[in-house]
């Protein structure tokens, strides 16, 4: 006990004589939030779009207007043929084209059926499906306002018209950040957990200390814990400072217990530790631990459900993603920060999580043992 | 004190020690001496338990070092060649820190590294990665000392450090060794040899020659001559080329010889063709050999 005593405080003074993990704990977090929900947005805003208005009347001045008081158009250009406009498309300046026929008003009113022309430049595919989609709903309301004003008003409606309400729980708002914020905590963690404790490890070997502590006796474990509560200690800090920061910035407060919150990071920071010390048993030198680090946060980061959902996956990644442990605790998150879930709702995940956790740790030591006697 | 180590160690096809026998009595100075890549760091690495024989077995103060390997760490001290310490602690923290794994303090055996952390305590505070190559060996030396090791293992300490450090290091061994340390040490300059009490030169894995350093050099068997000359390139050339010679080679500013033949007629032969070679003012004398010419002569054989 007393030696493991020594090696944490040994283990502490080195780290926060490192002039570069001090600033990594707190100004990162905070960068990053800041930084990635921002960037990481799929609402889409600010579509450009190209107004090609034939008609000049009334009814087409009131849709445009209603068009760019929705928030997610800007009217980039405002021009008198479809050719004009394309030209903006193909200089990039629009990405959607509305063209307005003559007679627009004239027609609606007498035949009560008009026609427009929407045109977008696909490259970016989600930019051109979502604007294609918000424009179509916005003149889908006009069209019913319209309606509203030359159908009079009778008991039942002529047509049987299916209208649909829905509401969004959870995140009433649709709010984009608190789906990201948690998620990007998560992978704040990971990093920081997984990156340092492999790093830290592999200094050891590298500048050759490791051999001066094997011939100590200095049990196996005693190292290995040495090594892993401080950077444990150090995942828990990242994340509160994250908690903090998300609240004070986005005011997100978890719905669900802070305490289940914390219980499974803890488990959690156990299979990202054991992650690292398993890297770091394969790797000789900071540059090695760093590529095959780098290589598998890049995959955890990308099929763990943090920015595409799992579901719309092929069923091979899918698999994968089971074995990602990132995976686990963005949904257990999202669950207890925005759904508020109690134990029961994520023991699967904590039993997932402890298993991954185990196996990491246990190959870890297993081939730790091999490479030194 | 270390007995019957005979092992052979396979490193994929690079045989690096080959049944290798030694035995080293406990209170000796001993020296393993050999080039780069004989085979030197390797048996340290086993004798410490960092490494683990492939064949045959090996025991430090009694114990196995496969078996009893934790009790072997308890009471050896090891310094590897290259420093490996904690760079970004400073000096007392390095020497606290190895001296409470070893569960000691550094007050109880303060006394076997009194002489030498005196010189390194006006810099006690400094952490050890900037402190200079000859002050980062003592601290090392200390290290490795602190808990009152059995035995002391040094790999190549006087590598890389100056002449007059190289000097007050040996001192500092015969000191430890008055304290009743075993000390193994191994090290590439061959004229360290004679400062310990018996040597194995070593060469490829295996030792040629075993014996106190004047055994080894008693046990030289022809006579050896120096050779001086201006031109010491072509008179090597020369030496070479005539058949009276056994082997020619440069030592220092001379050329040790030894010649086929021991008789006195052999060597009048061949100054003599030198001289006719335009040696004129050819110096040659018979000299005692020193532990470089025994390796040398041993290498070939």
């Amino acid at each position: 006990m007393r030696t493991l005593k020594f090696l944490l405080r040994k283990e502490f003074r080195q780290i926060f004589r490192n002039k570069s993990i001090l600033p990594m704990i707190f100004v990162v977090p905070i960068l990053q939030l800041l930084i990635l929900p921002l960037a990481a947005d799929y609402a889409i805003k600010n579509i450009s779009l190209a107004v090609v208005d034939h008609d000049h009347s009334p009814y087409s001045q009131k849709l445009i207007s209603k068009i760019t008081s929705s928030g997610y158009f800007q009217l980039t250009g405002f021009c008198d043929s479809y050719k004009t406009a394309m030209n903006l498309v193909e200089k990039d300046e629009a990405d959607l084209i509305l063209e307005i026929p003559e007679g627009f008003e004239k027609n609606l009113i007498r035949e009560s059926e008009q026609k427009l022309f929407v045109a977008a430049n696909a490259i970016n595919g989600t930019r051109a499906n979502l604007g294609g989609v918000y424009l179509g709903s916005i003149l889908r309301n006009f069209n019913s306002e319209v309606r509203m004003e030359w159908i009079p008003v009778t008991r039942f409606s002529p047509l049987a018209t299916i209208e649909i309400t829905s509401s969004n729980w959870y995140n009433p708002h649709l709010n984009y950040n608190y789906f990201m914020v948690p998620g990007i905590l998560v992978i704040l963690v990971t990093m920081m957990g997984g990156y340092m404790a492999a790093l830290n490890i592999v200094k050891e070997k590298e500048i050759g200390t490791i051999e001066q502590i094997n011939v100590t006796p200095i049990k196996k474990y005693h190292f290995i814990l040495g090594k892993l509560i401080p950077f444990w200690v150090i995942g828990a800090m990242v994340f509160t400072v994250g908690m903090l920061v998300s609240w004070l910035v986005y005011g997100i407060v978890p719905l669900g217990s802070i305490a289940l919150l914390y219980g499974y990071l803890a488990a959690y920071l156990l299979s990202v530790l054991g992650f690292g010390l398993l890297v770091s048993t394969y790797s000789e030198t900071q540059q090695q631990a760093m590529s095959v680090a780098f290589f598998f946060v890049m995959i955890f980061n990308l099929m763990s459900g943090l920015y595409t959902p799992i579901e719309s996956m092929p069923d091979w990644a899918r698999m994968i993603s089971h074995f990602i442990p990132v995976t686990y605790f963005v949904e257990v998150m999202r669950m207890i920060v925005l759904k508020g879930s109690e134990f029961h709702n994520i023991i699967t995940h904590l039993v997932a999580i402890l298993l991954i956790a185990l196996v990491l740790n246990v190959w870890a030591i297993l081939n730790y043992r091999k490479t030194s006697s | 004190m270390l007995n019957h180590i005979t092992k052979t160690y396979n490193d994929g096809d690079i045989v690096a020690i080959d049944d290798f026998s030694l035995n080293v009595e406990k209170g000796e100075l001993f020296g393993l001496i050999g080039p780069d890549g004989a085979g030197k760091t390797s048996i340290f690495r086993i004798l410490t338990t960092l490494l683990l024989p492939d064949k045959g077995m090996a025991t430090v103060v009694g114990y196995d070092v496969v078996k009893e390997y934790n009790a072997i760490r308890g009471c050896v001290g090891y310094m590897p060649g290259r420093f490996s310490l904690y760079q970004d602690l400073s000096v007392e923290e390095n020497l606290t820190f190895f001296a409470t794994v070893f569960g000691t303090t550094i007050q109880e055996n303060y006394y076997l590294i009194k002489e030498i952390y005196e010189q390194i305590e006006p810099f006690k505070n400094r952490r050890a990665g900037k402190l200079s190559g000859g002050m980062k060996q003592k601290l090392a030396l200390c290290c490795a000392l602190i808990h009152k090791p059995e035995v002391l293992f040094l790999d190549e300490p006087t590598t890389g450090v100056d002449a007059v450090s190289r000097k007050e290091f040996w001192e500092m061994l015969k000191r430890l060794k008055a304290q009743g340390i075993t000390i193994l040490v191994s090290t590439p300059y061959m004229d360290e040899a004679t400062l310990c009490d018996r040597i194995a030169l070593m060469q490829a894995g295996k030792i040629l020659s075993l014996d106190t350093p004047d055994n080894i050099v008693k046990a030289y068997p022809v006579n050896l001559y120096a050779f001086k000359d201006e031109n010491i390139y072509t008179l090597q050339q020369n030496i070479l080329a005539n058949e009276l010679t056994e082997s020619c080679f440069p030592f220092g500013e001379n050329l040790h010889v030894t010649l086929k033949d021991e008789t006195d007629s052999s060597l009048q032969d061949l100054l003599k063709s030198l001289k006719e070679r335009g040696h004129e003012q050819i110096e040659h004398q018979k000299i005692t050999p020193v532990i470089e010419d025994c390796f040398i002569r041993l290498m070939k054989e």
